[in-house]
């Protein structure tokens, strides 16, 4: 099969940047977006041209690297998939496919399709984490946790942290990822000691890296590679606002501010 | 001061602000359909409504401030988030599918704004009483006492067919408005959850659309006759002849 990119091409993060149109030839319907992308790449490194900067990594769909507006959907026109786990069948023989980085002030292009996610990294180390003794490990089944909340935590623990979520919200909200983040440690006994900081913590670091707000539009869970539910964001805001709640009144050491 | 800061100065907190004070004008324009409503029983039912507000006083001030400060803070949050939202993403895509968001929930700022410019023209019209002459304001008496005859009132306003076609559109916004709001309201509080998210959406589909069939008939029931003048003042059985009266005495 064949088809047309109209791909954005940008060389850095200051650049002005503009889209530009390649033909793919010769495709096996069963090639990866990615591996359509590697032949298209290929043919431009032969021309002695710039090959077209896409991120990729584990290409199984696990390491949430791979990250492509295409055809105004994030990681493509399938659900519940990634970039690299879309194939050429999804598309028609002849098809025009536009490719965007993912576009939001809080994930700068670096360059083409390659976007800086390190706001995602900053939002993880306010919170993004559990206090463990280190040493030897528990005994296994020591601590009692119901299945439906191992189910439910492992929902929100399949986000890969893609930015999916980010690209596809209108208003460029992290919601759908800090709530799965938070949402994860906060339903297991385990993140029970943070819970409350780790909430106001999380969600000011998303505040302070420039995401927008979410409108309840769930753009977000519709375009999710994880295909991780907005209930999470329900959880998020009663957690946030319990939080709130008792951090303004619960008493504090002297040693704390 | 850590709980003004969480509200006023996130991005949750703001949210949970436009959702308090989303349902306490959801309770406001639904308490004040069913008040509109008694205008298909005889006048003096809604006469004798409408002065019992009139009577409230000082309640009826703290009531009207408070509606002020919600519909104020409603209106300032959208603006900050709105603001935000666009802040946070500068160069748009060139092309971008919705995936699931809803009409209702895409037009939210325009509804809103076409829906506050009535409210601004419809305070004018019954409650300063600004935009039409004094005989659109005709008095009554009710046990002896005379008061405002909000009914007649109402049907000389819904005779006249740009102030009524402005309510229906500005009705039709709200109820699109509410048709998102409403469960919008209970996820930006932490209480839409999988088990009633459906039910949820159901429920704010059905209110909003029995808001909106309930406004239009009473828009409906004047515009036909159905309801007409009963204020003998008006000495006329025919709405229309009653209207010409009114603007030949004006």
């Amino acid at each position: 099969m064949k088809v047309t990119l109209r791909v954005w091409r940008q060389e850095n993060e200051t650049a002005q940047g503009r889209f530009e149109e390649y033909e793919a030839d010769n495709l096996n319907p069963n090639m990866s977006f990615l591996e359509m992308l590697d032949v298209v790449n290929e043919k431009l490194t032969g021309d002695g041209k710039d090959p077209i900067a896409v991120a990729h990594d584990c290409r199984e769909g696990i390491c949430g690297t791979c990250s492509s507006m295409i055809n105004g959907e994030p990681h493509g026109p399938e659900n519940g998939v990634t970039t690299c786990q879309t194939y050429m069948r999804s598309f028609n023989d002849g098809d025009v496919i536009t490719v965007e980085p993912f576009r939001a002030e809080a994930f700068p292009v670096l360059k083409d399709l390659i976007t800086d996610r390190k706001a995602f990294d900053k939002i993880m180390q306010a919170g993004g984490f559990i206090t463990a003794r280190t040493g030897s490990c528990q005994d296994a089944n020591a601590l009692p946790i119901g299945k439906e909340v191992a189910d439910l935590a492992m929902d929100a623990a399949a986000c890969v942290g893609c930015g999916a979520c980010v690209a596809a919200c209108k208003n460029s909200s992290a919601m759908l990822f800090v709530s799965a983040k938070a949402g994860q440690l906060n339903l297991l006994p385990q993140g029970q000691p943070e819970k409350d900081t780790r909430v106001l913590n999380m969600v000011a670091a998303m505040d302070e890296a420039g995401f927008g707000n979410c409108t309840n539009q769930y753009e977000c869970s519709a375009a999710c590679p994880k295909e991780i539910s907005e209930e999470f964001i329900s959880k998020l805001n009663r957690d946030y606002l319990i939080a709130s709640v008792r951090s303004s009144v619960k008493a504090k050491p002297t040693t704390m501010k | 001061m850590n709980i003004l800061h969480a509200l006023f100065k996130t991005s949750i907190g703001k949210k949970v602000i436009m959702a308090v004070t989303g349902l306490i004008l959801v309770g406001f324009v639904i308490g004040h359909l069913i008040g509109n409503l008694q205008i298909f029983l005889p006048p003096e039912k809604i006469n004798e409504y409408a002065h019992f507000l009139q009577s409230l006083g000082k309640v009826l001030w703290l009531i009207r401030i408070g509606l002020l400060v919600a519909v104020v803070l409603h209106i300032w949050m959208a603006v900050s988030l709105v603001l935000e939202n666009r802040a946070a993403r500068k160069k748009g895509y060139q092309s971008q599918k919705t995936l699931r968001a809803s009409y209702a929930s895409r037009t939210m700022k325009y509804s809103g704004l076409i829906v506050f410019a009535f409210i601004v023209y419809h305070l004018l019209h019954f409650t300063v009483k600004s935009t039409h002459g004094e005989d659109f304001y005709p008095m009554t008496m009710l046990h002896g006492e005379k008061v405002y005859d909000v009914h007649t009132m109402m049907v000389l306003g819904f005779q006249q067919p740009l102030v009524s076609i402005f309510y229906l559109i500005a009705i039709a916004l709200l109820s699109l408005h509410l048709s998102h709001g409403f469960s919008s309201m209970f996820q930006s509080l932490g209480l839409r959850t999988r088990s009633w998210s459906g039910l949820l959406e159901k429920l704010a589909i059905t209110i909003s659309v029995l808001y909106f069939l309930g406004n239009a008939a009473i828009v409906i029931a004047v515009m036909t006759g159905m309801v007409g003048i009963q204020n003998p003042d008006f000495a006329s059985c025919c709405p229309v002849e009653a209207h010409e009266v009114a603007n030949a005495k004006h």
